[in-house]
């Protein structure tokens, strides 16, 4: 097997540790420049204190201590994360619930179920700009096509991002939209792994449809389960374009869509309402968003793996 | 099971199942339907009767968009930013894939192992330290820095995706190439590598997508109008047109438009690429 390497590494021992290296170097100069030193550095520039882009002095845990529990700060920070929870649930009960039940029904193979799958991904491949624009024309409360249809029924206008209890639910509506083709397929990629040797043997034995889903297919995609659940988790705490595009940089109204993805960005790199912009404080905030992601991605990876391994 | 012989509760279970589809294809498709359908009409059209189609087929608002907008840079800057950063990856993540799957050396495994824990990174949430070393590098508001923040995300995974293919390719055609005297280069070039172009297209359009739609980067790295991205564009664009919604909806088309037809064309690509990505 190795007679090739046993060949050079005789004739020009050198010569092939050089190719090695030169095959190496680019990737590893463009990881060790813009991935693995600013975040070694995100974890350091935390401690610090800004002025501009320049760090001038270390101050221990203070950026912590202001975005947790100094005012006005730690309340931005709390309102965000909050947004940012039920992002997370309201995505798993809808986009994915959706997900998995148009996924049981492709599974059926009925005539249009590869064109389907088409169409429903078809978002998905979209920028988020122009899906969070396109949903904001829609929603628009005078002119918006939702408020023109709901008008057919009599239902009168609707300021859906106007108001402050509709306004986050409008928006995670256009991520459900933009992103559902995504979670369908996986599902249905892992319910398809499931054979179809497995579906007719239970079948056989007088399964229906309900019994199938819930103690058949449902135990047997868990591996499809557990990756959309990270994924969704890791979406909902990265959580900015679609915000940013139909909220606005201060998460409007008032707060009502703020996230930690937006209060971030602002906090970094400044906004026109509050005019702050600190990268100190910037950076503790990434540094806390990147534990809870990476925190929450072991722990579940753990708990989840461990419902795959029993079944 | 098909129709024909289903019994009668089946038939009318998979009617409803149909129903659902049918629903849910027409709550994905009637948006974007509407969207190109407005893009043809003029204001009052759009507001007075939105489910119409449009009166006469009009292109006066892609005639607007063309001329008074800076839409066309925005669309070249992505192609080329997008075709540029995918470029890179494909060279660079095969070079360091090749050296991992086909030669054995010492410390081979603890690179791969470098390159696959950058996967778990999301760069984001760097952007701080990012932005710093960019702007000591004098690459902030350049197409080589945007460029540089998609090669470092685009690399671990393609490493991942490539070196797993490249260890499927057989020993034999190496070695008999060796034999004959080619060189590495020219074993690698003429011989291993036309064997990977399906993974090569898998990690292109892996990549492709999400760096043709990114947002996040352009915003924070990239402030001249002239080096914009198509949708950091669009918001320049939204704010100056907010109430002229046929010319929006047009430019909300356009900017759809190219990837929409290439996703029709590998649909199956596409799915199979963007599904395993995030997979991974």
């Amino acid at each position: 097997m190795n007679s090739g390497r046993r060949h050079i590494t005789k004739a020009f021992p050198w010569r092939r540790s050089l190719w090695i290296a030169a095959l190496l170097t680019p990737a590893l100069i463009v990881m060790v420049l813009f991935v693995l030193w600013p975040l070694l550095s995100a974890f350091r520039l935390a401690f610090y204190e800004f002025n501009g882009l320049q760090p001038t002095g270390f101050i221990g845990f203070e950026n912590f201590r202001k975005v947790l529990f100094e005012q006005p700060y730690s309340g931005w920070t709390w309102n965000a994360f909050k947004h940012n929870i039920i992002a997370f649930v309201a995505l798993m009960v809808f986009e994915n619930g959706t997900a998995f039940l148009l996924a049981y029904a492709l599974l059926k193979a009925l005539p249009g179920h590869r064109i389907h799958q088409v169409i429903v991904f078809l978002p998905v491949v979209l920028s988020a700009v122009i899906v969070g624009f396109l949903w904001k024309l829609f929603l628009h409360p005078l002119f918006g096509l939702v408020n023109q249809t709901l008008a057919l029924v009599g239902i009168g206008a609707i300021p859906w991002l106007g108001n402050e209890h509709t306004a986050l639910g409008s928006i995670l509506f256009a991520n459900v939209w933009h992103w559902l083709g995504f979670p369908t397929l996986v599902l249905l990629a892992g319910m398809q792994r499931v054979g179809k040797e497995v579906i007719e043997a239970a079948r056989l034995d007088g399964a229906g449809d309900y019994v199938l889903m819930t103690r058949i297919i449902w135990p047997l995609i868990a591996p499809s389960v557990t990756i959309v659940t990270i994924l969704t988790f890791i979406g909902s705490f990265n959580w900015f374009e679609i915000p940013y595009v139909m909220a606005g940089l201060t998460g409007s109204p008032g707060g009502a869509t703020d996230v930690l993805g937006l209060y971030f960005y602002r906090t970094a790199f400044g906004s026109t309402t509050t005019g702050i912009q600190d990268f100190g404080q910037g950076s503790a905030l990434a540094v806390m968003m990147f534990i809870i992601v990476a925190g929450v991605t072991a722990i579940a990876l753990r708990f989840l793996r461990r419902r795959e391994i029993e079944l | 099971m098909s129709a024909a012989t289903a019994p009668k509760g089946e038939l009318l279970k998979n009617g409803a199942i149909q129903l659902m589809l049918a629903i849910n294809a027409l709550i994905m498709v009637y948006p974007l339907f509407v969207m190109v359908m407005s893009s043809f009409k003029t204001n009052a059209e759009i507001f007075s009767s939105p489910f119409a189609l449009p009166a006469h087929f009009s292109l006066s608002n892609a005639e607007r968009v063309w001329n008074e907008t800076n839409f066309v840079r925005y669309l070249a800057n992505s192609l080329g930013i997008t075709a540029a950063a995918v470029a890179l990856i494909l060279l660079f993540s095969t070079m360091a894939a090749y050296a991992i799957a086909r030669y054995q050396f010492r410390l081979g495994a603890l690179v791969l192992m470098f390159f696959l824990s950058g996967m778990t990174v999301p760069l984001k949430l760097a952007i701080i330290p990012l932005f710093i070393q960019l702007d000591s590098l004098g690459l902030v508001d350049s197409y080589a820095g945007l460029v540089l923040v998609y090669v470092a995300m685009g690399i671990p995974s393609a490493v991942f995706i490539m070196t797993g293919f490249l260890r499927t390719l057989p020993r034999e055609l190496e070695e008999s190439a060796r034999m004959d005297g080619a060189s590495e280069l020219r074993i690698m070039r003429s011989i291993m590598l036309p064997l990977a172009r399906p993974a090569l297209v898998i990690v292109a359009i892996q990549n492709a997508v999400p760096i043709w739609n990114d947002f996040f980067f352009p915003l924070v790295l990239i402030t001249s109008d002239e080096l914009k991205t198509l949708p950091q564009g669009l918001t320049v664009f939204v704010g100056e047109f907010t109430t002229d919604w046929g010319v929006l909806f047009t430019g909300l088309t356009l900017a759809a438009l190219p990837i929409t037809l290439l996703y029709i064309v590998l649909s199956k690509q596409f799915i199979s690429g963007i599904t395993q990505g995030a997979v991974k």
